[in-house]
């Protein structure tokens, strides 16, 4: 073997295998999904509201065990336009990623944005989720297909910030 | 140096399968029974550090989502080990004499159950030499008690007995996940998982979770009249090269011993981080622990969360201290293969 | 609060494709492997460790007097293992072992087999087995088997 073709490192595989489980907050928010609804969850002493929910408070260090349902409309809190193919990712570039704050909750979580040109995304623009068909729907926020905007007058987002009551 | 003393420590049942709660629901309760312990909230408490190892979840930075479980508004001054949360204490205890603390959280948790401990164990081995070998921890242990039995520092029957007291000793422990009891003959009649050791020889695999306050020798008064004093701690680490330690000799264990001054004082109690039934002998020889309690709680054998059972070896040093009429307690955390890793932490009850 | 049966699972692999590289010292141990030969290093004090270190953990000095060892060696210790898991490498029994190549003061870790438990003792003399194919690993060993 020539100098130039040797390898200057070894292979090092590692592969592990793990049954994931949701624990009972992720698991009662996934039920939910399943049936097309997004349910958030409550700080008893905050009253912040979390979807998706991990079933504690971070600001009080409490649970969460209020269930509160939420519509599937929202405005965008931030968003990013990705221009390169990210591998393994099916998605054709250029998309966008979004930060999603659904109407009452109090944290935003990231979905893609669809329907529009994307040099017309903007911070504050309202959105509704575009579901997947029924028959397709699992434990997942993947049956959500994306975000697409809705004709409502922009929010401030400034507005959004929680309030410490 | 800053007196350091232990005020408080809770520890989650341990389960054999925790898959009904998240990371943040295992260790949300053990903080919340030490608050209202206390009558404190996070607002009270100066630096908190976790131990846990992100691997056993196969999720990376898994730590971060635990963190969920307790007050971070106002934010926190926090760190984080990845390994088990004696270590953890170790550091808050170093916040405290160092004087940028005079409170600390410490918590450690541990889901064995959702990956295959032993394939993920393999992966704090030599990347180059070792772990391509996958050798698991019930194999790499048992090298090390066959070494022992060889040379007669231990016995088979030292074996079965730290086997047979530590199930006995699990009805002491409302935590204990094993808690069946085992005679010889059934200890006997057990087939080798890899030998010298059978199933009996080795931890549950386990999953659950674990807090602790420590505090200033000012701030411990204000909790309590009976503050237990973290009067030495020292931790050694061996080479990660166990071909070339003799598995024989402690010799770790041996310094900190001497560091410790440990030979000048009469223990009362004493728990191990002996996850294996072969390294109890070993240890209670090593520290000279032949009439004085040891793992009156039963000890790993009876329930092994990773990244826990040497902070619970503390903790439960501790509480047996607190309930007793003791004074000098031991405590021992490990970590690593064959006994790698060992800090001592001499634990005193002030009358 | 959700039952212990409603909870939802899923299967997942966690995989890393790692490429480690060998620093100038042990690239040598495996480039040897590949030649079926396998090195240790030598201290100032004459100690042989092997397989190759890079530093002594007594002297602390960096190691790079390398000596060929083995392929022969002895037991120092060892853990039999009748019913191998899945994680394990050989699907037969075997054993893993502390062997003292010849030549060398420290042991390597590394799998014995092709023979019954009560074969094996400590000071049992085994050999290395090579790999058909040379990947740069410590796997290019395949096993030791006990010495004719
Ligand atoms: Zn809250």
């Amino acid at each position: 073997m020539s100098e130039e073709e040797k390898k200057d490192y070894a292979e090092s595989p590692i592969n592990l295998e793990y049954h994931y489980t949701a624990g009972s907050a992720t698991t009662r928010f996934l039920n939910q999904v399943k049936e097309g609804k997004i349910v958030g969850q409550s700080c008893p002493k905050c009253s912040a509201v979390y979807v998706p929910p991990r079933g504690s408070c971070p600001r009080c260090g409490v649970a969460t065990n209020i269930e509160v349902p939420l519509t599937d409309k929202g405005c965008i809190e931030s968003f990013t336009i990705v221009h390169i193919p990210i591998p393994g990712n099916p998605i054709v570039p250029p998309y966008v990623c979004a930060m999603i704050r659904l109407d009452g909750a109090n944290i935003s979580f990231l979905h893609l944005i669809q329907g529009i040109d994307v040099e017309e995304i903007r911070i504050g623009m309202r959105i509704q989720a575009v579901w997947k068909p029924k028959d397709e729907w699992t434990h997942s926020l993947e049956n959500i297909k994306w975000f697409t905007p809705i004709d409502e007058p922009d929010v401030d987002v400034a507005t959004l910030r929680f309030q410490e009551s | 140096m800053r007196k350091v003393a232990i005020v408080g420590y809770a520890q989650h049942p341990i389960l054999e399968n925790a898959g009904a709660l998240n990371e943040v629901e295992l260790i949300m309760p053990v903080v919340h029974q030490l608050f209202d312990e206390l009558g404190i909230s996070q607002n009270n408490i100066d630096f908190t550090c976790s131990g846990s190892c992100d691997y056993l979840q196969g999720a990376a930075f898994a730590f971060v989502e635990g963190l969920s479980a307790i007050q971070t508004n106002p934010p926190i001054k926090e760190s984080h080990v990845e390994m088990d949360a004696a270590w953890a204490m170790y550091e808050s205890m170093l916040k405290i004499q160092m004087g940028d603390a005079d409170t600390a959280l410490i918590y450690g948790f541990g889901k064995s159950s959702p990956g295959r401990l032993d394939s993920i164990i393999s992966l704090q081995m030599d990347p180059y030499y070792i772990s391509p070998l996958w050798p698991d921890r019930v194999s790499l242990a048992a090298i090390q008690a066959r070494v022992l039995l060889e040379k007669n520092i231990i016995t088979p029957e030292q074996m079965i007995t730290a086997v047979i007291e530590a199930r006995t000793n699990s009805k002491n422990n409302k935590n204990a996940l094993v808690t069946e009891l085992v005679d010889k003959e059934a200890y006997l009649a057990s087939e080798n998982i890899s030998s010298p050791l059978n199933e009996f020889d080795c931890p549950p695999i386990s999953d659950g979770s674990s807090a602790m306050i420590i505090a200033s020798e000012e701030k411990a008064y204000e909790f309590t009249d009976h503050p237990i004093f973290i009067e030495g701690i020292d931790h050694r680490i061996e080479s990660s090269n166990i071909g070339s330690r003799d598995l024989s000799k402690p010799s770790g264990i041996l310094a900190s011993i001497e560091q410790l001054k440990l030979e000048k004082i009469k223990f009362d109690v004493a728990e191990l981080h002996t996850q294996f039934s072969h390294e109890v002998p070993y240890l209670q020889s090593v520290l000279n622990l032949s009439d004085v309690p040891t793992n009156l709680s039963g000890g790993p054998l009876v329930g092994n969360v990773m990244m826990c059972a040497g902070l619970d070896a503390i903790g439960k040093t501790y509480e047996s201290l607190k309930s007793h009429d003791f004074t000098n307690g031991l405590a021992h955390a490990s970590s690593g293969p064959c006994l790698q890793h060992n800090m001592l932490v001499h634990l005193e009850k002030k009358s | 609060m959700s039952d212990q049966k409603d909870l939802l699972r899923a299967p997942f692999e966690l995989a890393y494709n790692y490429k480690r590289s060998s620093g100038p010292l042990m690239s040598k141990f495996f480039d040897a492997l590949a030649e079926q030969k396998i090195l240790g290093t030598k201290s100032s004090t004459g100690k042989v460790y092997a397989p190759a270190a890079e530093f002594d953990p007594e002297t602390h000095e960096s190691l790079s007097d390398l000596v060929e060892v083995g392929p022969g060696g002895v037991i120092e210790s060892f853990s039999w293992i009748e019913e191998p898991k899945h994680h394990h490498l050989i699907k037969n029994p075997f054993a893993f072992a502390l062997i003292k190549l010849d030549g060398a003061d420290t042991s390597m870790l590394h799998m014995v087999t092709e023979c019954d438990e009560e074969d094996l003792k400590i000071g049992s003399r085994v050999t290395a087995n090579w790999s058909a194919t040379i990947e740069n690993r410590i796997t290019d060993i395949k096993f030791f088997t006990l010495e004719k």
